[in-house]
């Protein structure tokens, strides 16, 4: 007898379940496939593939609420509920993981019923008039309604709001009366983020999702990285939106408005207009702007190119200090300071670690610092009249530049943090249609930026620019030498976390430009330089909990990191909806768009070397550079007053 | 002397709860059924630190205080009475046992007496439903409650347990 038949005779299971009717599956597959009938169509599914996935690949919609490409699975807003075939109840296809074969039915009577009727219960909870949101027509649970043909309120609509709406955060804004209970903003702020701001509290129909103690979102910790906004499927999350007071200064006469666009933004605007992910706008954007009123349209990137000379001089510093002088209380590996998130995230949780980051300020504040000083000098324009608005792809930005340190101009260095979101909207509301704009370039002097700045948008873009600019100022050759177009591929991607090392085989001369910081490269000869890139808190901290511990990342030199999943191009400010796939878009129009720079190395940016030679005329971290672009930071530490 | 603050006495007190009990998640409820136990309710204060020594977030540790009737944030009473309401208790005549329980007790259910000796609340079903109207007072059972039965239970509560340990000022 083959064991086959020895197993179908005992096995007391149903013949459906038994064992021996899933076949081996493809080589290297774990487990086999297992055949499953979706609404009458055969199909053949790796084993444990849920019904979701199932149906998603045999073309079959079904409805998801609380379901997010991003985040582990819930299944407990029971939109995607099915019919299998021989169970008593319905069944949450995004949490019934295929282990033997069955047959589901996607929409009977019972089926369209329970869904219907969900809406109607998610609706009797939910106030709000959809015309008075800010996610009308980009609402998961709008479209829910009317996928299901919700005419009527079956079981009743609030008449009130329920919960006073949550201000007290610069970065985001907490209307609970337009919650549904999808815990997609949970599962993001502990699992993705690591930070643990939201949790569902108390349980049955008194659940309601609450910081801590349901205290004020702006006094709990809480690191505006704005990601359960991109994660909310109804307007229940959104970011503190300044675009009345920028409406306001672009009005009135006696204000210069000047907006500083970051890279990410360019990449993600066009999905605001219906354009495919990935379509880049940048010069569209800049004529749009111009007839929005906005008076000088700038590029971040000028002050990216500047934050990795600053940063780049300021570790080169620290290197010459731990290595030559055998300074003991240099903090090294030294961390990038770009991302507001992560510096917010590193006072409140690490902030032992604070002496290991970077002082260079973000390139939005650099940028406020120069505005309202040297750009008003050199136009003659009293800065308390200047007005600057930072598009950012990011919430906190919006926190950044509230902090109380940043006024080293002596104004506030930046007056009003927009997103890309908020931007779209204030696009459509001046009636111009992005897409048909024709283009234009940015404004001088600050015009010419270079690819290295653009790829701080991407996870990863910070060191690649950081390398291109060491290899160059240290070993003397070109970057193009060592790497094919001057791609740092190792350093790209969308690994959680990546390490790098860079052998230094030869040094070249000390150009002008840090002379004054190291006599020679002697003492870099034949060291390895060892980098990481992580993205995303909860990857952040392992790496920290790595180098508390001694690991390989505390023998690193210099790491990046960014708060948000992908960098800023997944910022908390980007157009919703965000998936993996919609990033990888986004970052191939940021890369294209540095291959096609003509410039794409930080410390070649004419406009810096100009920088340098006429206002921060003692060089990368002399004493005005650290008066205006460097900044300080507050251990704040994690415990909740 | 040891001059230590309560937040000091409460902190080393946890972190010996923690050695004993492990940093595993699945070591939070005994952790905090042994705080509840002890201070009669769960604190700020110990949420954040527990919440610190398992390395997980305070929200997460409120989440679960809120979740079970039997955890609190609030201050309860020394002894907890816990009337059960559903079906069966309620048609052996559970209303007169709670509203003898009202009357002794001088307080309705949710309340707790201002000595902070007795907190009333309801439970859902406890298993008793043959033996009904039921009740817990803390860990313990009683079965087919009179309201003769009450007002025994209440006097034994102030003996049993003696009026000194009742007496004590109020934690935390």
């Amino acid at each position: 007898m083959s064991e086959k038949s020895i197993f179908e005779n005992i096995s007391r299971a149903p013949t459906s379940q038994r064992a021996s009717e899933i076949e081996a599956g493809p080589k290297g597959a774990i487990g086999g496939t297992v055949s499953v009938t979706i609404d009458g169509e055969k199909m053949k599914v790796p084993l444990g593939t849920t019904i979701l996935e199932a149906c998603r690949e045999m073309g079959v919609h079904i409805p998801t609420l609380c379901h997010h490409e991003d985040l582990c699975i819930a299944g407990v807003c029971r939109m995607c509920l099915v019919e299998v075939e021989g169970m008593r109840t319905l069944q949450a296809s995004c949490a019934y993981p295929i282990t033997a074969p069955i047959s589901i039915r996607t929409h009977t009577a019972k089926v369209r019923r329970a869904r219907r009727h969900i809406i109607d219960l998610m609706l009797k909870y939910h106030y709000g008039e959809c015309y008075a949101c800010g996610r009308n027509n980009n609402c998961e649970l709008q479209s829910l309604a009317k996928e299901y043909g919700v005419d009527y309120f079956r079981f009743g609509h609030p008449e009130k709001p329920m919960y006073e709406i949550d201000r007290s955060s610069h970065s985001v804004v907490r209307d609970m009366n337009k919650c549904v209970l999808c815990r997609r903003c949970v599962r993001t702020c502990i699992d993705l983020q690591e930070v643990g701001v939201l949790e569902a509290i108390h349980r049955g129909e008194k659940t309601i999702i609450s910081t801590y103690l349901n205290k004020p979102l702006g006094k709990v910790v809480c690191i505006n990285c704005g990601q359960c906004i991109n994660r909310c499927p109804t307007g229940a999350l959104r970011a503190n939106d300044p675009t009345d007071e920028v409406w306001a200064a672009i009005d009135d006469p006696s204000k210069h408005v000047i907006i500083q666009t970051a890279p990410s933004p360019r990449a993600g605007i066009g999905e605001c207009f219906g354009l495919e992910p990935g379509t880049p706008m940048t010069y569209q954007m800049n004529t749009a702007l111009r007839r929005c009123g906005f008076d000088k349209v700038f590029d971040t990137n000028f002050t990216a190119d500047l934050t990795i000379i600053e940063e780049g001089s300021e570790l080169l510093i620290r290197l010459y200090k731990a290595l030559v002088e055998k300074d003991e209380s240099v903090a090294l590996p030294q961390f990038t300071s770009c991302s507001p998130g992560w510096v917010k995230y590193l006072e409140h949780f690490y902030p032992e670690m604070i002496p290991n980051l970077s002082t260079a300020k973000s390139p939005q504040q650099m940028f406020g610092a120069v505005i309202k000083t040297y750009y008003a000098k050199m136009h003659n324009i009293d800065p308390k009249n200047i007005v600057t608005v930072a598009l950012m792809p990011c919430s906190a930005k919006k926190f950044e530049c509230n902090r109380p340190e940043m006024c080293d101009s002596g104004f506030k260095d930046v007056d009003y943090g927009l997103t890309t979101r908020e931007l779209g909207k204030m696009i459509s509301e001046a009636g111009i249609d992005l897409p048909a704009m024709p283009k234009s370039d940015f404004d001088d002097p600050f015009g010419t930026a270079t690819g290295s700045g653009v790829i701080f948008g991407a996870t990863g873009g910070v060191m690649e620019s950081a390398l291109r600019t060491v290899i160059e100022l240290v070993v003397g050759c070109k970057v193009e030498d060592l790497f094919d177009h001057a791609d740092i591929m190792p350093v790209r991607g969308f690994d959680g976390i990546r390490y790098v090392e860079l052998k230094i085989d030869n040094v070249g001369p000390v150009p002008s430009i840090v002379s004054h910081l190291v006599p020679n490269w002697d003492w870099l000869k034949g060291a390895t330089l060892k980098v990481a890139v992580a993205h995303g808190t909860a990857n952040a901290k392992k790496v920290l909990d790595d180098i508390k511990a001694g690991g390989k990342f505390s023998e690193c030199h210099f790491i990046e990191f960014m708060a948000c999943p992908g960098g800023c191009l997944g910022g908390g400010g980007q157009p919703i909806p965000t998936t993996p796939e919609i990033r990888a878009k986004r970052a191939e129009a940021i890369y294209a768009e540095d291959s096609a720079c003509e410039v794409r190395k930080s410390h070649e940016n004419p406009a810096i070397l100009q920088i340098y030679n006429e206002f921060l005329m003692e060089g990368p971290c002399g004493h005005l550079s650290h008066k205006l672009l460097h900044t300080s930071y507050t251990a704040r530490g994690k415990y909740i007053s | 002397m040891n001059l230590m603050t309560q937040q000091e006495r409460l902190r080393s007190e946890l972190e010996e709860l923690v050695e004993r009990l492990g940093t595993e998640r699945s070591s939070l409820m005994p952790i905090l059924q042994e705080v509840q136990r002890k201070y009669y309710r769960i604190s700020d204060y110990a949420i954040q630190v527990i919440a610190d020594l398992l390395d997980i977030h305070p929200v997460e540790v409120h989440a679960v205080v809120s979740f079970y009737s039997f955890l609190d944030f609030k201050p309860k009473g020394r002894f907890v009475i816990r009337l059960c309401r559903t079906l069966c208790c309620d048609m052996a005549n559970k209303d007169r046992v709670a509203r003898q329980l009202c009357n002794d007790l001088g307080i309705q259910f949710g309340e707790t007496t201002p000595d902070g000796k007795f907190t009333l609340e309801y439970a859902n079903c406890i298993g008793m439903c043959d033996q009904g109207p039921a009740l817990l007072v803390n860990d313990h059972v009683y079965t087919r409650v009179t309201p003769e039965m009450v007002n025994q239970i209440i006097v034994g509560c102030r003996q049993v347990f003696g009026l000194h340990a009742t007496q004590q000022p109020m934690e935390q």
